[in-house]
């Protein structure tokens, strides 16, 4: 499925759009950590919370939990929280 | 433990030898590279423009391994790694973190890496790390992989001392000062800000508390044999007498001869409108007595800046009996300088030069061993450390 990247972690992907699969988000973050060794850790702690600037949308809605279903068609979208001023 | 001195050998001025000045700020890393004489300093920088760098430090064993402790304001934390001098950088394939908790159980994670410390000359590749909040962490190969090291991140009673977030520093508690004896690597010393100072002597088995002699904050009855309470900010060991520690505490200047336990407060002998409250603490490179400290102010709400605007070293040359002021070519007033605890380093040359990064973002070099300040770089962002190191 198509995940958009913000521009703090281009770093690693090189484009703002790339594709990953899974069936879960947290099976998601694993196959962007496949491609992309780094990302996940930069955005999901060590004790699997998402981090606190970090935000995911899925098909426009914010996903909170690693757990959430996802199918091929959705689209994820990965930003960095407005916060800061 | 036998006491050593002096075998050290100095670089003198212009033998070819250069250093290098390492300045991690709150917004990117720069290096300073200097002339054979040390007056003109070429910049290389920013590296990671926006990254919080705690930390900067090239590995004195191979001469070319740099490690750069960073996060941003936004992502999580990771080491970066090079060995081109900052050309290029690769992430650690592993960064500090710590262990996933049971289920049910709040774990804890890796704020930020503060402090990292390189393994003896003859442990290739032994890196520690310290963080906030407060952990331990090694890696055996040159810094690519971080694991939990010793009992401390987990251990309850150690859980207990080092308390909460709001039992640290402002940006939050954390675990530095990370030394390892050169004569036996199972040696090691930490200090917690808060938590105090422990000794390992089986490799962070085990920890005994070293705060004997250590004072505590005044008036409010806390007990002094309670590591929670004490608060250092640095410690070194003498590269010279492994047998001697200083400390730059909330409360004071102390020394640490071994096998002693006890510390011995050599910051009274300071004069009493200084005090001897202050973050940074530098030894000889070759003078286990020789000791520089770089006062704050710590009265009423502790503003932590210089002491009446005046921006000083101060340098004992006795293990503490006297101290003298070294502000040659500083500002003469209105310079309210915070200097962090990592902001103070020495270089290896003869004579030796300080380098003292500031919250203003100013990079000074104290020639002549402090005794003429001159400015090299102005306009950096918040200067979080300074490290040095000499290159061939």
């Amino acid at each position: 499925m198509k995940v958009i990247i913000p521009s703090s972690l281009r770093s690693y992907t090189e484009r703002g759009e790339t594709e990953a699969r899974g069936a879960t988000l947290a099976a998601l973050l694993v196959d962007l950590e496949r491609q992309y060794p780094g990302i996940r850790f930069r955005m999901v702690d060590e004790q699997d919370r998402i981090r606190r600037h970090i935000r995911i949308f899925v098909n426009g809605e914010q996903a909170r939990e690693l757990a959430q279903p996802l199918a091929a068609k959705d689209e994820v979208i990965i930003v960095q929280a407005l916060s800061g001023g | 433990m036998a006491r050593k001195t002096g075998k050290a050998t100095a670089r003198k001025g212009r033998t070819g030898s250069r250093t290098l000045v390492l300045v991690a700020t709150r917004k990117g890393a720069w290096l300073y590279h200097g002339d054979a004489s040390r007056k003109s300093w070429r910049a290389d920088g920013p590296h990671f423009l926006g990254h919080n760098v705690s930390h900067l430090v090239l590995d004195p064993r191979d001469g070319k391994t740099l490690l750069a402790a960073a996060k941003t304001g936004h992502l999580g934390p990771t080491i970066f790694r090079s060995t081109d001098f900052g050309k290029s950088w690769k992430e650690a394939a592993r960064p500090p973190a710590f262990a996933k908790a049971a289920d049910g159980k709040e774990g804890r994670s890796v704020d930020h890496t503060f402090w990292l410390a390189p393994g003896r000359a003859q442990d290739r590749d032994v890196w520690y790390a310290g963080t906030s909040p407060q952990g331990l962490f090694r890696s055996t190969d040159g810094g690519v992989a971080w694991e939990p090291y010793s009992i401390i991140n987990d251990d309850p009673q150690f859980r207990e001392w080092m308390g909460t977030v709001q039992d640290g520093t402002p940006d939050g508690p954390k675990l530095h000062s990370i030394i390892v004896d050169p004569r036996d690597g199972r040696h090691l010393y930490i200090a917690m800000s808060g938590g105090g100072v422990h000794e390992s002597t089986d490799s962070g088995r085990s920890w005994k508390t070293l705060i004997k002699g250590l004072d505590v904050v005044e008036g409010f009855g806390f007990d002094p044999a309670k590591p929670s309470f004490h608060d250092p900010h640095c410690m070194r060991l003498s590269p010279t007498n492994p047998d001697r520690l200083y400390q730059q505490n909330h409360c004071g200047i102390y020394r640490l001869d071994r096998p002693s336990d006890t510390w011995a407060r050599v910051g009274k002998s300071m004069p009493k409108e200084i005090g001897d409250i202050g973050f940074p603490l530098v030894v000889h490179p070759r003078d286990p007595d020789t000791v520089w400290v770089f006062p704050m102010d710590g009265t009423q709400v502790w503003p932590r800046t210089s002491p009446g605007g005046k921006p000083a070293a101060y340098v004992t040359r006795n293990g503490g009996k006297t101290w003298q002021r070294l502000d040659a070519g500083l500002p003469r007033s209105q310079a309210w300088w915070t200097v962090k605890r990592q902001c103070m380093a020495a270089d290896a040359r003869d004579p030796v030069a300080l380098y003292v990064g500031h919250g203003g973002g100013e990079l000074w070099i104290g020639r002549d061993e402090g005794r003429r300040w001159s400015c090299i770089a102005r306009h950096l962002p918040e200067i979080y450390a300074v490290e040095t190191a000499e290159l061939s």
